[in-house]
């Protein structure tokens, strides 16, 4: 468990001083892949950084399994960092070692023989599926494979933590999926608990169970994942959500007049989205055969995320106008958040 | 072959032995100097990357002092450096002539441009790998030889050849004013005795041992790179 505690680190002086990191406590769970998500500069790579201390704290404790790193000795500290792999955006993997020489890397002093180092590179090789580079050096390698060895590196020593600096902000969809992917089977495999921070909510949605969002240099919102995609609180962490949806065009395209959005009287624009985890009822065809309302889906983001639906409707929905009150009354019954986007019947005063 | 070569070079044939003495000697000052403003230039080249501002082992005190120490010596020319160091050469060396004479000033010389292409060298390290190495639970001493040495070889063979060639430069230069070598050989046989093969065949064999240093660097560079 690492927890963090009323941490603060400034950068500058006077009145230049920049609160990167700005009282932010935090509890991470064992075995947990902890998303913090943020804007560049909002303080997350310092925040990450102070936990194995690359970055001091001002003030504040970082506790990893009830260890207190803040009042480790440098030689305690250099020993408890081993136990903390890190990766990178940009690899840094040492350009004139090969693969397995990097991986080898951080076994210097680890008591173990050449052979048992030999073996513990190739058996790492193969967890992160890259057996047959072992000797390329790291400009022979894709992206994705570079930050594979770099996992690898970072696991030699068998951490408990695995700390992931934007270690996907440089790769394409795809690989970052991989890797991503790699990241959630050795949490799974290997027990390890991931901090992992980010700009991107896609990777957040990937992964994460839990996530922080931060925002000039504190800690805005936190908590598990689904209920802050769910219902989330606080604007940055809205238009975070925005980003991996494309449920909010609509109001665009309202205000744009597109030709989707021009309604018949008795027509109303709505927005549905499912923020609780047990919506699974087929409530649109349901409400169409209660209450004789026709549904007309313009469009639809619903997902999986931590085993429940998450995401919403936007639509049509037009009949007599106590119908359609009462379907909406429905939703809300049934825990479906409902925003009337546009009224055919309110008099458009462009229209007149 | 011979004949063709006394016809040709004349007097050089005739000091054949003073020129391979002096070939020697200029290999043997270009070597300790080199070998010693090397290690020299290691220390203190290493010294100033890691005690800048944001270094691994930031300190203000020792940065400034030899930063300052490199500079003043840099601006002094060569030739005013080997008049000023006559009395520290004969108290370190015993004498202040021939190539024991010639090697202090030479360090001398040598070392602050040295420590400055080093410096250089391992600057050229990406800051990545230092915040790599420190994750992993390296002490600074380790990140100095196994990441700060280890990644930039190819770096530092490219400084040390550089520097390996301004200072056969000097060797000629001190060889000017009593230290022998080629310097002196060109000098005295050929300058001040007017014969002008002398002057010649100096200038090939210096180029010949200019481009086997820059040969030897490239080599190094390229096993060292990829």
């Amino acid at each position: 468990m690492i927890e963090l505690k009323h941490l603060c680190r400034d950068f500058g002086e006077g009145k230049l001083t920049i609160h990167a990191v700005n009282d932010v406590s935090l509890t991470i769970e064992s075995g947990d892949i902890f998303g913090v998500i943020g804007f560049s500069g909002a303080g997350k790579s310092t925040l990450v950084r102070c936990i194995n201390l690359l970055e001091r704290p001002d003030s504040g404790t970082v506790l990893i399994d009830g260890v207190e790193m803040t009042a480790l000795k440098p030689a305690e500290l250099r020993e408890a960092r081993k136990k903390i792999g890190m990766i990178f955006q940009h690899f840094n993997l040492m350009p004139s070692r090969t693969v397995a020489e990097n991986i080898a890397y951080p076994l210097k002093g680890s008591g173990l023989s050449r052979q048992e180092r030999d073996e513990k590179v190739r058996e790492l090789l193969k967890l992160v599926e890259l057996e047959e580079k072992e000797k390329a050096y790291p400009s022979q390698l894709s992206g994705g494979q570079k930050q594979r060895v770099a996992i690898a590196r970072a696991l030699a020593n068998e951490p408990k933590v695995l700390l992931c600096d934007e270690a996907t902000s440089a790769l394409d969809p795809q690989t970052t999926r991989q890797i991503l992917k790699l990241l959630k089977a050795l949490n799974e495999k290997l027990g390890i608990t991931i901090v992992l921070i980010t700009h991107e909510m896609a990777v957040v949605k990937e992964i994460c169970s839990h996530v922080a969002v931060m925002d000039h240099g504190s800690v805005v919102e936190q908590g598990d994942v689904y209920s802050i995609f769910a219902n989330p609180k606080m604007q940055i962490t809205q238009n975070f959500i925005r980003t991996t949806s494309n449920l909010h065009k609509m109001e665009e395209l309202i205000a744009e007049g597109a030709r989707i959005a021009e309604l018949q009287p008795g027509e109303l624009i709505i927005r549905l989205s499912y923020i609780e985890r047990n919506v699974a009822e087929a409530v649109i065809s349901q409400i169409s055969r209660r209450y004789n309302v026709d549904v007309n889906i313009l469009f639809a983001n619903v997902e999986i995320l931590q085993g429940s639906q998450l995401g919403g409707t936007v639509a049509i929905i037009s009949g007599d106008r106590a119908d359609v009150t009462k379907a909406i009354e429905y939703f809300i019954e049934k825990n479906v958040e409902v925003e009337v986007l546009k009224d055919g019947r309110v008099s458009d005063p462009a229209d007149t | 072959m011979e004949e063709f070569l006394t016809r040709l070079i004349p007097n050089v044939m005739k000091d054949l032995n003073i020129l391979g003495k002096s070939i020697v000697e200029t290999l043997q000052m270009t070597a300790w100097a080199g070998i010693i403003s090397f290690v020299l230039g290691m220390i203190f080249g290493t010294a100033l990357v890691v005690t800048r501002p944001g270094g691994i082992m930031q300190n203000r005190v020792i940065y400034q002092i030899l930063d300052k120490i490199i500079n003043i010596l840099r601006s002094i020319p060569f030739i005013i450096l080997l008049f000023c160091l006559l009395p520290l050469t004969r108290l370190i060396s015993g004498t202040a002539i021939g190539v024991r004479g010639a090697i202090v000033p030479l360090v001398f010389g040598t070392t602050p441009f040295f420590s400055r292409q080093i410096e250089a060298a391992l600057s050229g390290v990406d800051e990545g790998l230092i915040e790599a190495a420190q994750s992993m639970g390296n002490s600074s001493w380790e990140i100095v030889f196994r990441i700060y040495w280890r990644e930039s070889i190819a770096a530092i063979a490219r400084g040390t050849s550089i520097t390996l060639i301004n200072l056969v430069g000097l060797t000629a230069m001190a060889g000017a004013v009593g230290a022998g070598g080629l310097g002196n050989f060109a000098y005295i046989y050929g300058q001040q005795r007017n014969h002008m093969d002398d002057i010649y065949v100096t200038v090939v064999i210096l180029v010949v041992l200019v481009m086997l240093i820059q040969l030897i660097g490239n080599l190094i560079v390229k096993h060292n790179t990829h």
